[in-house]
């Protein structure tokens, strides 16, 4: 297996995971515990108080004492009144939990609120790269094909983006956009603003690369064979900036994952109930700081190992293509 | 560029008194005249003009949140950051070039190699994780104070006794712009001793007889140099960054938090003011990287 493909399975299975939220997570990110505030994570046993061995893993109550609560697989839900809630992976009947990863404050499920925080973090990173790569494409495409006006128009807009401090132009931008709205447009919102913060870069890369790829020998034969200006930059000065645009991805997602979590953690991103990675880390500063409740480093630990996965993917595609410059600072 | 920044600030739906508006003791007539007499209800362009007019003049306009004139309040605040920032830049530098330089010469044994393995692993590791972490091990130590530029009592205590505060203060925030800047720039200054010292010449001069050490300090740190000085004006933007990350998490009043608190309770004029000023010191600084390179480098004329 290639470090490439390696590294893209790696990242590839936190998505799933994410993805997979809805199933995976054991309760709903926003449903409060209220009598289990800072809960500790869930001890789950195989072995009980009397040296038994149970073949299906169980959990205790409150205290480690009382009768055994099996854990289910793929069953159902139960709340605390008995209602039948959603399919999940792992389920206790009550009046027992399975906290995996302790609870907040509010005794809000941490384990489920990281997934549903990653789906929003991680996706909010995906798009934003998607979206500041379209505009890269787009404006580098033109830029470098026509030359004139229109480059030195869109290199000096570049200039501008690029020569303000990335966070305070991200904070500028924030600025415009309403504070208080509903989770989707919130998101809508990051995900814009962290796009149009993070244009400039990709566009400059992409357009050296179409011009380098305007004076190739079969760009020109096919511009001598008579083939139209719009035919040329689509098949074939196109492909090429598309390789480069893939490796700029995969430097781009990582860095605009954090400028999601970075942005919600100051308080800007997507607001409480809906979790995000960002809000979660400065919840666990606000907790007295302590090791009393080592749990609630759980975002952070699951951003590094994130992070470092992010990293090793996109060394692995820097290796392969060995396009970009090797001393592209950031 | 004051024209691109001043129309998103006016793109922002509401503005600094949609607080006062929600005041029941308040009439609306009151708040519109609120508005009136800070110029919020002239039209944009009028506004733009008399802006860039009063900007002229050294006068930034007055906070409404605060209801003070802006600029002795961003004054105060960008030298904070300021002083911040430059006192990383030097730790980052004094750091980076030995262990640089080392790396490079230790390339082919295994403790140069690990120090490079570590450096990429703590690239790895995002900004936000680096500031909170060492806030954390200070917290528990509790040793260094956590946040703040001065510590409480100090009126009366001496000059000496306020810059040695002045300085514990600084020592948490600094580790963690160093921690955060360092390993990149470690790497870069590693890959560009490695090139310099692939040269033919080096080779020439080590065979007749000039000691290594010579070779490495002198020599190949100078022809490595140029590319060095251009990323000294590049980590300047990156610090200048990644301090509002370590600002806010380390309370450190600099422009920053300051900035964040503008955003939040939509102090538009302040809002501009720390965007200008961020931005006018970041051209500074990369000026001053270009001054430094020529002269470095005669080469590059003007």
């Amino acid at each position: 297996m290639t470090p490439t493909i390696r590294t893209a399975m790696g990242v590839g299975a936190v998505y799933a995971i994410v993805l997979g939220a809805a199933l995976l997570s054991p309760y709903d990110p926003a449903t409060q515990h209220r009598d289990r505030p800072l809960a500790p994570p869930a001890r789950v046993h195989v072995v009980d108080r009397d040296g038994r061995v149970h073949l299906r893993p169980f959990v205790y109550a409150d205290d480690e004492s009382g009768p055994t609560y099996p854990v289910r697989f793929f069953a159902h839900e139960v709340d605390e009144d008995g209602s039948i809630g959603s399919r999940r992976l792992l389920a206790v009947d009550p009046p027992a939990h399975i906290f995996l990863a302790g609870t907040d404050e509010l005794g809000r499920d941490q384990f489920s609120r990281l997934l549903y925080g990653g789906r929003i973090s991680l996706g909010a990173g995906v798009l934003a790269g998607a979206l500041a790569l379209t505009i890269g494409l787009l404006l580098g495409c033109v830029a470098g094909f026509f030359g004139g006006w229109i480059d030195a128009a869109v290199m000096a807009a570049s200039d501008l983006f690029m020569a303000l401090p990335w966070l305070y132009l991200l904070l500028a931008i924030r600025a415009a956009l309403p504070l208080d709205v509903s989770p989707g447009r919130a998101l809508a919102s990051v995900v814009i603003v962290i796009g149009i913060a993070g244009w400039a870069r990709p566009a400059r890369l992409i357009r050296s690369v179409v011009l380098s790829a305007r004076t190739r020998d079969y760009v020109t034969a096919a511009a001598a064979s008579g083939a139209s200006r719009a035919r040329l930059m689509v098949a074939h000065v196109l492909p090429e900036a598309f390789s480069v645009a893939l490796t700029q991805a995969s430097i781009l997602v990582p860095q605009y994952t954090l400028a999601e979590i970075t942005l919600s953690f100051f308080g800007l991103g997507v607001g409480e109930p809906t979790p995000s990675w960002g809000t979660m880390i400065n919840a666990m500063l606000r907790q007295e700081l302590s090791a009393a409740h080592w749990w609630l480093a759980a975002p952070a630990a699951a951003l590094v190992v994130v992070s470092l996965l992010y990293h090793a993917a996109a060394d692995a595609l820097h290796q392969r293509s060995q396009v970009l410059p090797a001393g592209a600072w950031r | 560029m004051s024209l691109i920044a001043f129309a998103v600030t006016e793109l922002a739906p509401g503005d600094g008194f949609g607080q006062a508006r929600l005041e029941r003791q308040l009439s609306p007539a009151a708040v519109d005249a609120l508005r009136s007499r800070a110029g919020l209800d002239r039209p944009f362009l009028a506004r733009y003009a008399s802006w860039v007019a009063s900007v002229a003049h050294g006068d930034l306009g007055r906070s409404i949140a605060y209801g003070a004139p802006i600029a002795p309040l961003v004054a105060r605040r960008a030298l904070n950051s300021l002083l911040l920032v430059s006192a990383s830049l030097a730790v980052t530098w004094i750091l980076v070039l030995p262990l640089g330089v080392w790396m490079a010469a230790r390339d082919r044994s295994a403790d140069g190699r690990l120090l490079a393995a570590g450096a990429t692993a703590l690239i790895a590791v995002p900004d936000l994780l680096i500031a909170i972490a060492l806030l954390l091990v200070a917290a528990a130590s509790g040793v260094l104070p956590t946040g703040g530029v001065r510590g409480a009592g100090l009126a009366d205590a001496g000059r000496l006794a306020a810059i040695g505060d002045l300085m514990r203060h600084l020592v948490l925030p600094v580790s963690a712009l160093t921690l955060i800047a360092a390993p990149p720039l470690a790497r870069h200054v590693r890959a560009s001793m490695l090139d310099a010292l692939r040269a033919p010449y080096l080779l020439a001069a080590a065979a007749r007889g000039i000691p290594y050490r010579r070779l490495l300090w002198r020599s190949a740190l100078r022809a490595a140099a140029n590319p060095l000085v251009s990323l000294f004006g590049l980590s300047f933007a990156a610090l200048f960054s990644a301090s509002m990350i370590v600002e806010v998490v380390m309370s450190w009043p600099g422009l920053g938090p300051m900035l964040l608190d503008a955003v939040r309770s939509r102090d538009e004029p302040l809002v501009l003011a720390g965007v200008m000023l961020s931005t006018v010191l970041l051209l500074v600084g990369n000026g001053c990287a270009d001054v430094l390179l020529r002269a470095v480098d005669p080469r590059i004329a003007a």
